[in-house]
């Protein structure tokens, strides 16, 4: 009887956790909101914040980009090959890249590059009293240093997703023109013919700003919440990955049914 | 109608009746205290005494429990979130690890109140910082990251942070911990130059009796949860109240006892780790009996030679 008693009590624990904790992300998401005119008042905390998330970040970017490019160039020839429709390799690297795996991968490695970074760096101001010693001073800590991080987050992701796809490109095309032998014409047009800049690039575009909001949003949320010790922040930054991957995931699965659905 | 010109007929900082702490626990009770303009007045006591509490209660980060602080002859429960703000752009606090930005230099950290709060032209707000870590020996320190810096300089950057505004009041946490005797005692001219130059009134949150002695107006020494001794650093020099004696001179024996109180959740503990520790040797000893009884039994794969 005790154990059902003690089952109903964690289950009842876990969605009162649960609402509360929903509500307290939509409170802090409504606070930085309230608090954005600073990224049009001060342009130049977010230009530096896109500097140094999405310059730092722009290795892995590039490099995972061509790698993911030479395996789409081979995997897809291998494919198409059995068709004898070769020539579409381009078509489907393209595809491939601005729909999906661009916006997707490139948020992931986003989630794993910039968002421990931004949480770790947030936890660690709080840890050594850097937010209260702002307080102090009348500067809001949550306008002046969460904001501008929020909005380079939003501005690099989609930029960095574009530079995914389009180094990507260039990966498929080494592979399947260069070293297979695709025609390099049939390879470009057919990709010119078949990509439609709005239900494919636009929509992709879309989904790396909106990745690039949850992502950065769960980082400085991470941070903002993390406890003032070692252990807290190293727990919030790996909750950082967890929980951003995973919303990356969900929200791909439910963006791709909107989006690419009849 | 609280006054916010400079130079106001208010104290900079007054507590009265104050019982501070955290939840239901109290800290301190019964404190009250005044800080005039161009007052440097040092309060003291031994640590986790609360003094740390007091400080964040003078700067609005913790409301009283029972009565009434005011900055400025502002009573801080009362005033909005704007008014506390415009409160506390005329004081500066100098936090005990120093707080330093790590993403900014030096010279951006000392800058960046002045970067938040003003509109001066970047030619003043150069010479104004450079000015600041002057005073405190670090002009040619300016360019150098955080990171690069030692604990000791930290400090003294972040003083020359906490004054670059030259506020009205300054709160110093622990200005001295960490500083050699050299910059220990720049560091207390500093606070006393400042305070005359500028007519401000400076808190210091201290237990370090010698250089405090030697700045300080006023003393209020804190103890056992209240304000145990309030006077000129002379008169306290002079005190026989046997609390003030044993820390003036730190004693080992007095009414400071050494060992932290016992607490309820303390014996709770120690009740646990104990029924704990029983069970551990009640195990240990069923399992000795019964490798016993095993070793007494003959082994279950007879032998076979």
């Amino acid at each position: 009887m005790s154990g059902l008693i003690q089952a109903i009590s964690a289950l009842g624990h876990w969605v009162r956790d649960s609402i509360s904790g929903i509500g307290g992300f939509t409170r802090f998401v409504s606070s930085l909101v309230a608090r954005s005119g600073i990224a049009l008042s001060r342009p130049r905390l977010v230009s530096q914040q896109v500097h140094f998330i999405g310059n730092y970040s722009l290795l892995i970017i590039v490099v995972s980009g061509l790698f993911v490019g030479f395996v789409l160039g081979l995997q897809g020839y291998y494919t198409l090959n059995r068709y004898g429709s070769e020539e579409a390799l381009g078509l489907l690297v393209a595809l491939s890249l601005v729909r999906e795996l661009g916006p997707v991968v490139t948020a992931l490695l986003f989630a794993g590059r910039a968002g421990t970074s931004l949480t770790a760096e947030i936890g660690l101001m709080k840890a050594g009293e850097q937010l209260a010693a702002m307080e102090v001073m009348a500067v809001d800590p949550m306008r002046r240093v969460l904001v501008p991080r929020l909005w380079g987050g939003i501005i690099a992701m989609p930029v960095l997703a574009a530079v995914f796809s389009m180094v990507g490109i260039l990966g498929g095309w080494v592979v399947g023109v260069l070293l297979i032998g695709v025609d390099a014409g049939a390879f470009w047009s057919q990709m010119q013919n078949g990509v439609d800049v709005w239900n494919d690039v636009a929509n992709g575009v879309l989904k790396s700003v909106v990745f690039g909001v949850t992502v950065t949003l769960v980082a400085l949320y991470e941070g903002w919440f993390a406890r003032a010790t070692p252990e807290g922040v190293a727990r919030a930054t790996t909750r950082t990955v967890v929980v951003g991957s995973l919303a990356v995931l969900g929200l791909d699965f439910l963006l791709t049914a909107l989006m690419f659905g009849n | 109608m609280p006054d916010h010109t400079p130079n106001s007929p208010h104290p900079a900082l007054s507590l009265d009746t104050v019982a501070l702490g955290y939840g239901e626990f109290t800290v301190l009770q019964d404190i009250t205290m005044t800080v005039q303009p161009g007052q440097v007045v040092a309060i003291m006591g031994g640590s986790g005494s609360g003094k740390t509490t007091l400080l964040r209660a003078a700067t609005g980060q913790l409301q009283p429990q029972r009565g009434q602080v005011h900055a400025f002859g502002t009573d801080l429960s009362q005033v909005d979130h704007a008014g506390l703000q415009a409160l506390r752009k005329r004081m500066g606090v100098l936090f005990q690890q120093g707080a330093l930005f790590t993403d900014l230099n030096v010279f951006e950290n000392v800058a960046f109140p002045l970067r938040e709060h003003t509109r001066l032209p970047e030619a003043e707000i150069v010479a104004r910082v450079l000015d600041k870590l002057d005073a405190v020996g670090l002009r040619a320190a300016a360019h150098l990251r955080v990171a690069e810096i030692s604990g000791g300089m930290s400090r003294r950057v972040a003083l020359a942070r906490a004054v670059v505004l030259e506020p009205e009041l300054i709160l110093y946490d622990e200005p001295f911990a960490g500083l050699d005797p050299i910059s220990m005692g720049i560091t207390a001219r500093l606070i006393r130059d400042l305070s005359d130059r500028l007519h401000c009134a400076s808190v210091l949150i201290t237990h370090d009796v010698q250089e405090s002695f030697a700045i300080a107006d006023q003393v209020y020494l804190v103890g056992q949860g209240r304000l145990v001794c309030a006077g000129s650093p002379q008169s306290l020099t002079e005190s026989q109240d046997p609390y003030v004696k044993q820390f003036l001179r730190g004693e080992p024996d007095g009414p400071v006892a050494f060992q932290y109180p016992d607490t309820p959740a303390f014996q709770a503990w120690l009740a646990k780790q104990a029924k704990a520790s029983n069970a551990a040797a009640g195990s240990a000893v069923s399992r000795e009996n019964a490798g016993k009884s095993d070793a007494a039994r003959p082994p279950q794969g007879g032998q076979k030679s």
